[in-house]
């Protein structure tokens, strides 16, 4: 069998030793940090084959997080289309309300482990955030979020719901005050508390080993997906469709079936007002190989190689840059990698709602969007898996200002 | 012979310790960049420090980062960087500049470009702060060819194999990070590093900087007294960012940068 997970030459998994996919990922960080990356991935491997450690976290997925997700059939939606049959993995359904928790399970179970007693987490649209102190106070763990101001600003009820779990939220003013600027004052922090703090990044990004942490414990989004797709249709998928900003939760269902060479992955990017008007944030649609984050990946950048500021309507997507991983399965032509702007997100939003009672997250609905078209051209008889990463409730102030609607 | 080992073996006849003085370039703005670097070698600066902008300073302190964004805000390129060393050296062809920067924007010009750019107006060394080791290979086979130095950081958390590592790649000098953090950040206490600079000392068999948090004439001392050489910062661009005019900022840094090389000079 041609496994497409495996390095060419040696045939062992991906990532490579010093954690690249291909030509991206690596560990492009200030010494301070090397040592700490080290340590994580030691006890990473440690922890990932002790069976005590393992039935814990699965004991938290099933009871704590309510694994496994349905998969559910949008007959209505599906009907609407005219097309291919839709079905949506409910990573909504999780609590918190969102992939997320997947990975902040097991995470601050590594953290514990570890002997840290705080963890901090940079978060875009909240639900990291939210999933990091939701877990950080059943674990009584120290725990700051950073986000960036204007964040903080359209996504307030995650705020507030942070704030409630018991965690500090620290407002990043710099930059252009988004995921970006969360992520680099998070990794300052850090490296100024790296023996006390554990940091718990929340997408495939970052220096390795957290791309392969991260997917690791959102994979569980695609190996139920492929047993459930086996036993609720007889037969895998036809495509996969997940919304792409730092890229876990695509990462999440897409991983399981890499191997799967009938199953089409499609990651979906925020076209944002559109990839030609330059104000959007599609690094793998219309960006350039570079270094951010302490990873080598597909970025947004002027060609001064200075990291360009990012629009969308979705503040989860509101990143430049992309996991390594994502960035492989793009040149090996193994996965593809579309846009949707806001207008389209905003419509298939809508359609959600109305016609399934499933109110979706902006991200998702980039996802949503253009599995409406690619249902289309499908035609009947094919099968389509989203993954709906998240539910909306976080959005609804979004929405109705949008609307000119006062809550 | 590259100017950076020539100051050091001045400075070790001499029987002191350097002042490495850093700057970001571009700020307050491209023209005043030379000036203010002639102003770091009145005052007492053995080696200049250049700071190329970048809009994602992971390992800055705000001082720094407020600094890159002043710089960007004008639309400070690598190439003006380099401009800047090329004017400099008009007037000056001993002291040594290093550049210090991240990844990106030395990769987005292509490090065959950067490398003979370096040799032809005269930057001495680089320094990449995202850039360890591991990662570290494309630039060695870039720069060690024309004789342009690569500095590493030395972490406070480096244990011996990482040091052994670390200056297997590093020539000029190693830059021994004194906290654990951000530039500007926290004060260093040299007891708690003293060990680890004195193992760098002996594996590396170059000088060790020592540099993050020394703001004073008397922590300029105090890091003098444990290392070969001190880095200052901050504290400098703090004096540029409050200067009024270029004149005002030379001064000022002039007289900044004497005070601390009274310190250094007072503790050697």
């Amino acid at each position: 069998m041609n496994t497409v997970g495996n390095d060419e030459k040696s045939g062992a998994p991906l990532p490579n030793e010093n954690g690249y996919f291909g030509d991206y990922g690596g560990r492009f960080v200030a010494e301070t940090l090397m040592q700490p990356l080290l340590d994580l991935e030691a006890a990473y491997k440690k922890y990932m084959s002790d069976d005590e450690f393992l039935a814990e976290l699965d004991d938290d997925l099933t009871h704590y997080v309510g694994r496994p997700s349905p998969l559910y059939f949008a007959k209505r939606w599906s009907e609407e289309i005219g097309g291919a049959k839709i079905f949506l993995k409910r990573e909504d359904l999780n609590h918190t309300g969102a992939h997320k928790v997947n990975n902040t399970v097991g995470q601050a179970l590594l953290a514990k482990r570890m002997g840290k007693p705080r963890v901090i987490a940079e978060t875009g649209a909240g639900q990291h955030g939210v999933a990091t102190a939701t877990i950080a106070a059943r674990l009584g763990l120290e725990c700051c979020v950073y986000m960036g101001e204007d964040d903080i600003k359209r996504q307030s009820t995650n705020v507030f719901r942070m704030k409630l779990l018991g965690a500090q939220v620290v407002p990043v003013t710099s930059g252009s005050r988004t995921l970006k600027d969360a992520l680099n004052e998070a990794l300052r922090d850090w490296v100024t508390n790296v023996d006390t703090t554990f940091y718990i990044i929340g997408t495939v990004a970052g220096p390795h080993p957290y791309p392969v942490i991260v997917r690791d414990f959102q994979s569980i989004i695609g190996r139920e997906t492929r047993s459930q797709c086996l036993e609720q249709i007889g037969s895998l998928p036809d495509a996969l469709v997940a919304c792409v900003g730092g890229g876990s939760n695509a990462i999440g269902l897409f991983h399981p079936f890499i191997n799967d060479s009938d199953v089409a992955m499609v990651g979906v990017e925020a076209g944002g007002e559109g990839v030609a008007s330059g104000r959007h944030s599609a690094p793998l649609s219309a960006g350039i190989p570079g270094v951010l984050h302490g990873n080598r990946t597909y970025l947004m950048q002027d060609e001064c190689g200075q990291i360009e500021s990012t629009h969308s309507i979705s503040a989860g997507l509101d990143y430049p840059g992309v996991g390594p991983e994502h960035s492989w399965l793009k040149d090996i032509g193994r996965a593809q990698y579309e846009t949707v702007n806001d207008s389209e997100a905003l419509q298939a939003f809508d359609r959600l709602t109305t016609l399934e009672g499933i109110i979706p997250a902006l991200e998702t609905s980039h996802a949503l969007a253009y599995a409406e078209k690619l249902a289309a051209v499908m035609g009947q008889g094919k099968t389509i898996v989203v993954n709906l990463s998240g539910r909306g409730d976080k959005d609804i102030q979004t929405i109705a200002t949008l609307n000119s609607i006062t809550l | 012979m590259n100017r950076i080992n020539t100051c050091f073996e001045k400075l070790n006849s001499d029987g002191t310790k350097g002042l490495i003085a850093f700057v970001t370039a571009g700020d307050p703005s491209v023209d005043a960049t030379s000036d203010i670097m002639h102003a770091l070698v009145a005052g007492g600066a053995d080696i200049i420090e250049l700071g190329v902008p970048f809009s994602d300073p992971i390992a800055d302190g705000e001082v720094i980062q407020r600094a890159s964004e002043r710089a960007l805000s004008h639309g400070t390129s690598l190439n003006d960087v380099l401009d800047c060393v090329d004017v400099f050296r008009q007037k000056d062809s001993d002291t040594p500049v290093i550049l210090m920067g991240y990844c990106n924007p030395f990769q987005r010009m292509g490090l065959g470009t950067l490398a003979a750019r370096c040799d032809e107006v005269g930057a001495d060394g680089v320094l990449v702060v995202d850039l360890p080791p591991e990662e570290a290979a494309p630039f060695k086979n870039s720069f060690e060819p024309l004789g342009i130095a690569q500095i590493f950081l030395v972490a406070p958390n480096s244990p011996e194999e990482r040091i052994r590592k670390i200056c297997e790649y590093a020539s000029g000098f190693v830059y021994f990070v004194a906290v654990k953090g951000v530039t500007g950040d926290k004060q260093f206490d040299g007891n708690e590093i003293k060990d680890n600079i004195n193992r760098t000392k002996n594996i590396a068999g170059i000088p060790v900087g020592l540099g993050f948090g020394i703001r004073s004439s008397q922590a300029a001392g105090d890091a003098a007294a444990i290392s070969d050489g001190v880095v200052v910062g901050s504290a400098i661009v703090e004096i540029i960012e409050k200067g009024e005019t270029v004149s005002e900022i030379v001064e000022n840094v002039t007289h900044f940068v004497r005070e601390i090389r009274t310190g250094i000079n007072g503790s050697v």
